[in-house]
């Protein structure tokens, strides 16, 4: 096994270009080295990325934030600034793993392992972010929900990696949440998981919302069905348990160790009113 | 000498305070030597193949290609073995290395030694297994059915029903009464089945030893046991070597809670480093741990029971099946046994069944197989109270068991805590605190019988005035500080000037294993007396100095001094300057004491608990927990507190989401600790004990085991208090959020 820890970007790209085995990317490693311990993958590379300049940096721009490839969990959730922007990526990101993982794990290795469980996804996905790859032919930008094709699948091409993701700019009045089912209260994996993005008018009457969920299908879902029957509401109980019925319509979850069709498809209506109407009260709060 | 009657009201200077544990800068430093922390000169790594398999012949194994690969130094199978004595070493070994069938996903075949793990690794991929599958069996209940698939044929003891399979090999019932009568009697009878999952103990650290075995039989084995000397007795029988002829060294533990009484990798290191002709050594990963050492035995459990309105149990009925996997075991008698331990009935009687499957071979965990029967029937008699609209802690008073109770599975106790217990219960603020919607309170009595057993301690009197103590049991709950508070105590001595190490197999004589709570009560009376003999031994010295009769001095509060103004007015002489003269006085001063303790005395608990249930996702919170348990002297409270906490979450872990957990070809699907989910911090609220001091007679200072009954009560207390919650009686462990939501969604 090859270990390189490349300084830029070029230098990245022409060496998983050149690798004829499996190369992986390393950044916090809390994926990967739990997956090589336990003998499920042997990769012939792995290449560093945390020498590369910026890969660590958070960069406010056009409104937003870009998030660099390696800024740990604990790097984003000691930043008040982001905290308070997007609390419900910061609540995502806070729940992976423990103490001690915080200080390792990134939100691209969240994306790029490809788990539909994956914690910060929804959130990405409720908020609208995109993610920078960095490949042979350039730089290029796609929306986050692109990445993951399928459970351990990513869409990147040989030769890319994700360099930073990017929180666009919200309007006034808006907020997410993020909320996830496990039976243990933390160090484990959702079962069932919910993000929720609200804009809201003056009034308090919701003018714009996103609803994904996670580990009810192959990859994370937007249920644009369900985020239209809140609009123009006032996230009222009818709203919300038309919005949850829909999201139950949405799911196509799998029976296994850790949950049944039937709880996954249950829950993950009930976690899609609580975030939404946890994202509408933090919104609301912005109006007064 | 003061009378036992004196001694036990005696104000304590050293037991019953809190000091820091002995064992505690090593372990936070990383300094402490666990069992994978030993290597040595041109040591070999061992792996073992494991067939990922549930029942299979196995047809041909054929080790050529792998032993040619360079870096290979031996390989094993259980060819290699010659027979055993016994048929239950011979089941150890088979658990070890399978024979002739694989009889659980996770069985090893054969094993590799080699210069390194990634050459070991890849022997092992280069071994030729050529398997004929066979219909498997994991369920108990399915296991018992005629025509099921038999895991091993000729076990099935005399006394088992030709109506059940081979599977079912034992047999047992106790009780008295006539059932019958009892049930006429009865304003309420209800009868139910229960079922309980496979737990694992969890513990951190991983199998492992380092073995070295030369060709004239000498061995060296260090590893990770809770008994070395179990471990010599087994590995001595299957290498056909004499016990004298190898030492076990046990290393510091990383919990056991039972699991670790038992072999499943020394035999296997010795072989190899036999074979190879250099020292060996297996560390197990977390897989292997969970797929291929004892788990508990999962259970099936039909109750009858019958209630008069004034909440009197007037009987009692427990047909219990517990399934231990691939091999015999006891565990359904203690099952049966202690089933209806808690209360004193006219008509009782506890029947238990005990099952093969293809699953790992059980093995203890922690007050084995109480908690199962105890769980079955705490909920009967909690579903009677709500029936019958009964308090359920005043009717446990009720029907507690007390002095003179004739015990279902036969004895009559002697002075026994529960009803000082359920008082305490009572009396508490947790039990008349108001609960919310959705919340629910569960009560439920525990019980231990607990253990004495073959004892040996040797406690040295340095020169310096310090003491060393030797004793033979790995330390897994504190035992090292609370025996040398006992030797402090009762040698009048500061606590710092004892030290407490942990023999080898060859230092001292035979100790049983660190089980059935028995280490701080038979450890703690074997020091106790081997004190005594040392102060006997420093009254001899002083007297022949002072030239008078042994009989003219006596010992107090770390000092010799005359007995009286007859014997004559010399200076007391303190334990320090006693050992600083022993050379000219007649040598080094020592006490021993062996013994087989008896007198452990029974052990119970009752737990308290407030849950909130999620009616939307089945969740269930622990809000708040309450412990109460008779330690008869708690020597440091501290651990005792923690002991009581511990079991505590096991059974929390047990009753909520803790499972194995097999897909339909009979593999374990959840060998890891992100889907065998035991409890983390933030799950649990701070737990509280209340620790009651009952002396125990049979104690010097009247202690008594407290180790495994805090596991007993949470199953039953926690499933009756979500039943309590959600007004839905639940009779499945564990109460995981989608087994819950279902039953609410059922209602509705």
């Amino acid at each position: 096994m090859k270990y390189s820890k490349p300084r830029t970007e070029k230098e990245a790209t022409d060496i998983l270009l050149a690798e004829k085995g499996m190369a992986k990317i390393l950044a916090g490693g809390t994926d990967i080295l739990v997956q090589m311990k336990a003998g499920h993958i042997e990769p012939d590379l792995i290449v560093d990325i945390k020498n590369i300049p910026g890969i660590k940096d958070v960069i406010s721009r056009d409104g937003g934030y870009e998030i660099g490839a390696a800024v740990s969990g604990y790097d984003f959730n000691i930043n008040p600034e982001l905290k308070s922007f997007a609390p419900g990526i910061a609540e995502a990101f806070d729940l992976i793993g423990s103490t001690q993982i915080q200080g390792r794990c990134t939100m691209v290795g969240n994306l790029c392992n490809a788990s539909p469980a994956a914690d910060t996804v929804p959130a990405l996905l409720a908020s609208n972010c995109t993610a920078k790859i960095v490949g042979p032919k350039g730089i290029r930008e796609c929306g986050i929900e692109k990445i993951p094709i399928g459970p351990g699948k990513t869409s990147l091409d040989k030769g890319e990696f994700v360099k930073s993701i990017f929180i666009p700019s919200r309007p006034d009045f808006s907020s997410d949440a993020y909320m996830r089912l496990t039976p243990r209260s933390e160090m484990d994996i959702a079962i069932v998981s919910a993000a929720a993005f609200v804009t809201l008018d003056s009034h308090g009457v919701c003018t714009n919302a996103t609803i994904s969920l996670g580990a009810v299908a192959p990859t994370v879902v937007r249920v644009k069905e369900a985020a239209l029957l809140l609009i123009g509401t006032k996230l009222n109980d009818s709203a919300l348990s038309r919005m949850a019925n829909e999201c139950k319509k949405a799911c196509k979850p799998i029976n296994d160790k850790r949950g049944t069709i039937e709880f996954r498809s249950h829950v993950a209506g009930v976690l899609a009113k609580r975030t939404a109407l946890l994202a509408y009260e933090r919104a609301g709060e912005k109006i007064e | 000498m003061c009378s036992k009657k004196d001694e036990m009201k005696k104000k304590f200077r050293v037991v019953g305070t809190r000091p820091i544990r002995p064992d505690g800068i090593e372990k936070v430093t990383g300094q402490a030597l666990y069992g994978a922390d030993l290597h040595a000169p041109n040591m070999l790594v061992g792996k073992m193949l494991r067939i990922n398999e549930p029942h299979a012949i196995i047809k041909s194994i054929n080790i050529s290609k792998a032993q040619k690969l360079p870096g290979v130094k031996a390989i094993i199978t259980f060819q290699d073995f010659m027979e055993v004595s016994t048929n239950k070493t011979n089941d150890i070994l088979e658990n070890c290395l399978a024979n002739k069938k694989v009889l659980y996903d996770g069985h090893a075949v054969a094993a590799v030694a080699a210069i390194n793990s990634e050459i070991a690794k890849k022997a092992l991929d280069l071994i030729d297994i050529e398997l004929e599958m066979l219909p498997f069996v994991v369920d108990v209940d399915t296991a018992m059915q005629k025509g099921s698939p038999v895991v091993q044929l000729g076990r099935k003891h005399e006394n088992v029903s030709d109506d059940f399979s081979d599977n079912v090999t034992s047999f047992c019932s106790f009780g008295h009464g006539i059932l019958e009568d009892g049930y006429k009697n009865a304003a309420k009878v209800i009868e139910r089945s229960f079922k309980t999952p496979s737990v694992h103990q969890g513990y951190i650290e991983p199998h492992a030893c380092l073995a070295s075995m030369t060709a004239d039989g000498r061995s060296d084995l260090w590893c990770c046991t809770q008994g070395q000397y179990n471990v010599r007795a087994i590995c001595a029988d299957i290498m056909g070597i004499e016990e004298s002829k190898l030492r076990v060294t046990a290393s510091e533990i990383g919990g056991g809670f039972g699991g670790k009484t038992t072999v499943f990798i020394e035999p296997i290191a010795l072989a190899l480093s036999l074979k190879a002709g250099h020292p060996v050594k297996i560390v197990m990963t977390r897989e292997e741990v969970f797929k291929a050492t004892g788990p508990t035995v999962s259970s099936s459990i039909d109750i009858k029971m019958g209630m008069s309105k004034l909440g009197i149990i007037t009987a009692a009925h427990a047909v219990i099946r517990y399934e231990g996997g691939a091999f015999p075991n006891e565990t359904y008698e203690l099952g049966a046994q202690s089933a209806f331990a808690a209360y004193d009935l006219k008509a009782v009687k506890s029947e238990g069944y005990n099952v093969l499957t293809n699953r790992p071979a059980q093995a203890a965990y922690r007050a084995p197989g109480a908690p199962q029967a105890i769980f079955a029937v705490e909920s009967a008699v909690d579903e009677l109270c709500e029936q019958l609209n009964l308090d359920p802690l005043e009717t446990r008073l009720k029907n507690a068991a007390k002095k003179g109770t004739k015990a279902s599975y036969g004895p009559t106790f002697d002075e026994i805590g529960l009803i000082a217990t359920l008082e305490s219960a009572k009396k508490h603020p947790h039990y008349a605190a108001p609960l919310a919607q959705n919340q629910g309170r569960g009560i439920s009595c525990g019980f231990w019988f607990n253990f004495g057993g073959n004892t040996c301690v040797s406690l040295n009197i340095n020169f310096d005035g310090t003491v060393g103590i030797i004793e033979g049991n790995p330390d897994i709950g504190g035992s090292r500080a609370s025996i040398s508070q006992m030797a402090a105590e009762e040698l009048g001595i500061p606590l710092e000037r004892i030290r407490t190490v942990i023999a080898d197999t060859n230092s001292l004589g035979h100790n049983d294993v660190t089980d059935g709570s028995r280490v701080t009560f038979s450890v703690g009376l074997a020091t106790i007396k081997a004190a005594k003999a040392a102060k006997k031994e420093m009254c001899k010295r002083v007297a022949k100095l002072w030239k008078i009769h042994e009989d003219a001095v006596i010992w107090k509060d770390g000092y010799v001094l005359p007995a009286g103004p007859n014997a004559g007015d010399q200076e007391p002489l303190s334990l320090k300057e006693i050992a600083a003269m022993s050379a000219q006085t007649g040598g080094p001063i020592a006490g021993h004491h062996e013994v087989n303790a008896e007198g452990a005395g029974v052990s119970f608990g009752v737990h308290l608990v407030d849950v909130e249930v999620d009616p939307e996702t089945g969740q269930t919170k622990i809000l708040r927990y309450t412990v109460f348990q008779d330690a008869g002297k708690a020597v440091h409270p501290s651990y005792v507190e923690g002991q009581m906490q511990g079991g505590s979450v096991q059974g929390i872990g047990w009753a909520l989401n803790e499972e194995y957990i097999y897909d339909s070809s009979g593999k374990l699907q959840n060998s890891g600790f992100l889907d065998y989910r035991i409890p983390v911090a933030s799950d649990l609220p701070m737990i509280e004990p209340v620790i009651l001091e009952i002396p125990n007679p049979g104690h010097p200072y009247g202690v008594r085991g407290v180790g495994e009954t805090s596991i007993v009560p949470p199953l039953a207390a926690i499933c009756n208090a979500v039943s309590r919650a959600t007004n839905i009686r639940f009779t499945e462990l564990p109460l995981s959020p989608p087994k819950v939501l279902s039953a609410i969604l059922g209602k509705e």
